[in-house]
């Protein structure tokens, strides 16, 4: 593991034969504890980077986009790697990668709709390194598997200088690459709930590809049943349809009570189309965006439904 | 003995075999040599500064604060690469693309280059020139910068090919025209007419290997440059050209290479870090980056295209004309004048008429793509074509069929076509399974024509026999799709060997005569055609050899399968020799045994294609998925088949790409915004299906073995094939490529909305 992070350090200066190595002018640093790390990110003087996965970090660095004096690999800090199951529900380490998810059964079966989002993020390679807390630090509007924890309620363990707090991550994203974090501050857990009976969550993504590609527009939807089968409670989230993911708490409204039936899902669409707030660009225009968000949210909502064991 | 390329109809025993390919062992190893693999000692790294305006005058460059960072060895402005081009305006383009003189033309157009120790250096050096830019006006679509009132990219243009003279300067270089018989008669004589306006968006190629060299000037005027090339003589001349440099002491050395498709038949950073060696003493390295590939290498043309076509009701086109205005980037191109030339030659047509623009855009010079122009102009006529089909109520194949080419047929663009391909393809299409297979709900299937010329020219190739009886083929064209694997197939059937015993490379520039570059479909084609005649020309020295051997004349010397036989009873008890048995002999007979050739192949037969695409689109998000892709395609004689096969599927596969989602998008600023693998979006494997395919053999009567070129046509018809099937299964006409899940969503809700 270490010999593989020391590579990657290198690879900023060194990857090539033609690169002389630089070392002086990028810290890189290993802390064992979040305190160290903390403290280490708080006393950063020039721009300061967290290395988990790497796979924003690196490719922007590369890219010439930031040239960070400080990068904090989080990797060896105790517990920050793994998955555990608490009395209230998971805990995800900030490093987990997230194919670690996709092989974690019992997380899989609670929350099936969050890890089919952490498992659409790039390709296979780069889900054995990425983080769905990075993912949810590099503040992307169009993260795969932010909706999907929005929608959840997830929330995020927050370490800095002046100690601990747990928030709910939508307030962790607030414009296109920028977060509500202080200095000095980093996630160290993303914490989901424990699941009741009858509850189901999905995720779903446009791409015009098959894979290896970003969100168009995305939805994550989040339900519970009542004994009946009646929608209890529901949450909704879009992504790559505003500056951050949104949580359209109407288009959850309009769902309980209902089994889903025609003209809630119209409702539901037409609630949904209505949220957003996207822009033209590279990836999709306005009026596709606003659509297919719609049909997406359909279509999770569908599948959420039937996995919460509605029929 | 002169050199007969003449059709002889021979039984094969080595061509059309499947042998493992040459360079296959190097290249899943990683052993293979790519452009950016190359190092010498002491070499330094180039690195360019480009514009980020898509139109600027230069007003002044300050480079001495990049000067004196330590570390740079070297600082190149247009004033290092002094114009030497004596009037050639087509080397004038080239040089102010190399490094922008006056105005910076495109988003991406390099202004400055250094040399440095590291890249960390050089980067920090582009950082420290400071340029002082006047930003102009500037025009990126193709139809927007024909418009009278466009910006002007070059006030020195004036449109050529007009009856007068204009007295105004225009973006449009040229108008070229196409075509005989009277349109207007014939679109009297129509009961139906088809008429409509399409576009096409810029693609690039999509090569997997960036651009990438080393260059090395030496003091006494020689020099040294390893790069990957689709054409390396092609680069010795123009970088000779423009570095002053004399051609013979240039000598070129091509790598392998991880893609060109049309985009490496064209310098565009060489002479750049030519010149930073020169200046710096020391070898330099430069690799594009993939942004740097995507803003300032060679894509394809947009293009605008209105199409016409009358048929009378029994099927018969009785008019076809078409106006086609092609993006060349802000430098004359011919590119709309090719897809005026192709666009109608799939058919016989009494009247036809095609009318070529090219069109200055504040975009990257428009390079070859792949049988380039082809398959834009194709998408609009066999959308058409498909859609008179339609209105007659014929069936799309038998349409076809009734109208297409056959040998004695004038085409659309002047010459009468010898033995072609365009009818058995159809025929193989109409009888092919896949025409059978079911359809769901929300899929359509569509088929479309596909032509391109092909290409021969100049050639040179030595064979050499070794003592050991094995043969090395070096040839001047390079390698850019199995070509190594058919030349050593056709080395070893002429000379009656075995394939294991030939060893073919791609020799350097200094080492064979001129050779022009593997473009227009010609590496297999002409390299082949030169390999039999440098065998030909080795065996007549066999035939002396065995002949001295057995001291008897040497016109009773024949050679058959591999060996010379002496001929006649008289000579019973001589056995054959092998070649093997002649060359462990040749030191003692005369020396060495080698064959050369040198020659321009002529007569690269015409080549044709059907595709049939069969297409999935969710009505709800406009996606699409390509369900089943077959290709029928005349390679004339396919060498090694699968390589062929190869070619088929990758056409198609570029083509799948270009007719789905990729596309140059720029902002409102001129600005590419999406350089990069990530949102210029060329299929990954799992959006493809199988691509089936199917070898037609109609032999070209110009080549000995009956080769045609076999790699550009396949690109040719798969943007219309999959308009069709796109079309078929939303039953709305798709006018505009890429049709990309926007674009198709936006079409099906303006026709739900009436």
């Amino acid at each position: 593991m270490h010999e593989r992070d020391g590579h990657y350090n290198q690879t900023l200066y060194n990857g090539r034969s033609d690169y002389d190595h630089q070392g002086e002018t990028m810290r890189y640093i290993r802390p064992l504890s979040i305190e160290d790390a903390v403290g280490e990110l708080a006393k950063a003087v020039g721009p300061a980077a967290i290395l988990a996965g790497g796979s924003d970090l690196l490719v922007r660095m590369k890219g010439g986009f930031i040239e960070p004096e400080l990068i904090v690999d989080i990797k060896a800090i105790g517990g920050l790697a793994d998955i555990a199951e608490t009395a209230d529900g998971f805990r995800i380490g900030a490093a987990v990668p997230c194919a670690v998810l996709g092989e974690n059964k019992a997380l899989k079966q609670a929350w099936p709709g969050v890890v089919e989002a952490a498992n659409l993020i790039g390709s296979k390679q780069v889900q054995g390194r990425c983080t769905i807390t990075g993912n949810l630090c590099n503040a992307s509007p169009a993260a795969d598997s932010v909706p999907a924890l929005v929608a959840a309620a997830a929330q995020a363990v927050v370490a800095g200088p002046s100690g601990k707090r747990t928030i709910a991550v939508e307030t962790v994203p607030t414009g296109p690459g920028r977060t509500s974090l202080a200095k000095g501050e980093m996630i160290e857990a993303i914490l989901l709930d424990k699941r009741p009976e009858h509850a189901g969550d999905a995720y779903l993504r446009f791409i015009p590809r098959t894979e290896m590609d970003i969100a168009v527009v995305s939805a994550g939807v989040n339900l519970t049943l009542d004994e009946k089968g009646a929608i209890k409670t529901a949450r909704v989230a879009l992504g790559a349809a505003a500056p951050t993911v949104l949580l359209v708490e109407e288009a959850g409204q309009v769902l309980i009570g209902s089994k889903l039936d025609e003209e809630t899902l119209e409702r539901l669409a037409k609630i949904c189309s209505g949220a957003c707030r996207p822009i033209d660009d590279k990836r999709g225009t306005i009026e596709f965006r606003r659509k297919v968000a719609g049909v997406l949210a359909q279509r999770a909502a569908t599948t959420a439904y039937k996995r919460a064991g509605g029929k | 003995m002169n050199f007969d390329p003449r059709y002889s109809g021979r039984n094969f025993s080595s061509v059309g075999t499947r042998p493992i390919r040459p360079d296959g062992v190097d290249k899943v190893t990683g052993r293979a040599r790519y452009g950016a693999d190359f190092n010498m000692a002491g070499q330094l790294v180039g690195r360019v500064l480009r514009s980020p305006h898509a139109h600027a005058v230069i007003k002044s460059i300050d480079t001495s604060k990049a000067e004196k960072l330590a570390g740079v060895k070297a600082v190149i402005t247009a004033k290092d690469l002094p114009d030497l081009t004596d009037g050639d305006a087509a080397m004038y383009d080239i040089l102010d693309n190399s490094m922008a003189r006056k105005k910076a033309l495109y988003d991406g157009h390099a202004v400055a280059a250094v040399a440095a120790i590291d890249a960390r250096t050089a980067r920090q050096a582009l950082k420290l020139i400071e340029i002082d830019y006047e930003v102009l006006p500037h025009v990126t679509d193709v139809d927007e910068a024909a418009h009278h009132h466009a910006p002007l990219i070059n006030d020195q243009v004036f449109t050529e090919g007009l009856e007068e003279k204009p007295a105004k300067p225009s973006n449009v270089t040229k108008r070229t025209q196409f075509g005989h018989g009277d349109v207007h008669k014939g679109f009297a004589e129509a009961d139906f007419i088809v008429e409509r306006s399409f576009k096409t968006e810029q693609t690039h190629q999509g090569y997997i290997e960036p651009h990438a060299c080393v260059a090395s000037v030496n003091p006494d005027g020689t020099a040294e440059l390893w790069v990957c090339t689709q054409g390396h003589f092609v680069y010795r001349q123009h970088c000779a050209q423009l570095l002053g440099l004399e051609a013979s002491k240039l000598r070129v050395t091509s790598s392998e290479i991880g893609g060109g498709f049309g985009g490496k038949t064209h310098v565009w950073a060489e002479p750049v870090a030519l010149a930073l060696s020169r200046k710096a003493g020391r070898p330099v390295k430069l690799v594009m980056t993939r942004d740097e590939v995507f803003r300032a290498s060679g894509p394809t043309s947009a293009t605008s295209i209105d199409v016409k076509i009358g048929a009378r009701k029994d099927g018969t086109i009785t008019a076809a004309e078409a106006t086609l205005r092609y993006s060349c980037g802000p430098y004359a191109g011919s590119w709309a004048e090719i897809g005026a030339m192709t666009a109608f030659a799939c058919y016989k047509l009494e009247n036809v008429k095609t009318v070529g623009y090219e069109v200055l855009v504040n975009r990257p010079k428009t390079a070859a793509y792949r049988a380039p122009s082809a398959p834009m102009a194709a998408f609009a006529v066999e959308s058409a074509v498909d859609e008179l089909a339609k209105e007659l109520g014929m069936d799309a194949v038998d349409f076809r069929i009734k109208n297409a080419a056959q040998e004695g047929t004038r085409s659309s663009y002047g010459p009468v076509y010898g033995p072609i391909g365009i009818g058995p393809t159809l025929e193989a299409v109409k009888s092919h399974p896949h025409m059978k297979a079911p359809l769901k709900a929300n899929q359509g299937r569509g088929m479309a024509c596909g032509f391109w010329f092909n290409f021969g020219g100049q050639t040179c190739t030595d064979l050499n026999i070794g003592m050991d009886g094995t043969v090395s083929l070096a040839v001047g064209t390079v390698d850019v799709g199995g070509s190594r694997a058919s030349l050593s197939l056709v080395a070893a059937e002429e000379l009656g060997i075995d394939y294991s015993n030939v060893k073919a490379i791609v020799a350097d520039t200094s080492s064979l005569g001129y050779n022009d570059m593997t473009d227009g479909s010609r590496g297999t084609f002409s390299s082949s055609m030169a390999t039999i005649s440098a065998a030909r020309n080795a065996i007549k020295i066999l035939k002396d050899r065995a002949a001295q051997m057995w001291d008897i004349p040497v016109e009773d010397v024949t050679w058959e399968k591999g060996h010379a036989i002496a001929k006649g009873e008289k000579y019973g008890n001589l056995s054959p020799l092998s070649l093997k048995d002649i060359a462990a002999k040749s030191g003692t007979t005369g020396g060495p045994i080698a064959g050369h050739s040198e020659l321009v192949a002529d007569g690269a037969g015409v080549s044709f294609a059907t595709h049939i695409c069969d297409i999935e689109v969710d009505p709800e998000t406009g996606a699409t998925r390509v369900i089943r892709y077959t290709v029928v395609q005349d390679a004339g004689k396919a060498v090694h088949p699968t390589y062929v096969e190869g070619q088929y599927q990758g056409g198609a596969a570029q083509g799948i790409g270009w007719a789905l989602n990729e596309e140059y998008i720029y902002g409102k600023d001129g600005r590419l915004q999406n350089a990069g693998f990530l949102d210029y979006r060329i299929p990954v494997c799992s959006d493809l299906p199988m691509i089936d395919t199917q070898i037609l053999e109609i032999p070209n009567p110009n080549h000995p073995y009956g080769v045609r070129g076999v790699g550009e046509t396949s690109i040719v018809p798969p943007l219309a094939a999959i308009a069709n099937a796109v079309s078929n299964a939303v039953g709305v006409r798709m006018t505009h490529i890429p049709m990309s899940p926007p674009r198709i969503l936006a079409a099906l809700e303006a026709e739900r909305e009436g």
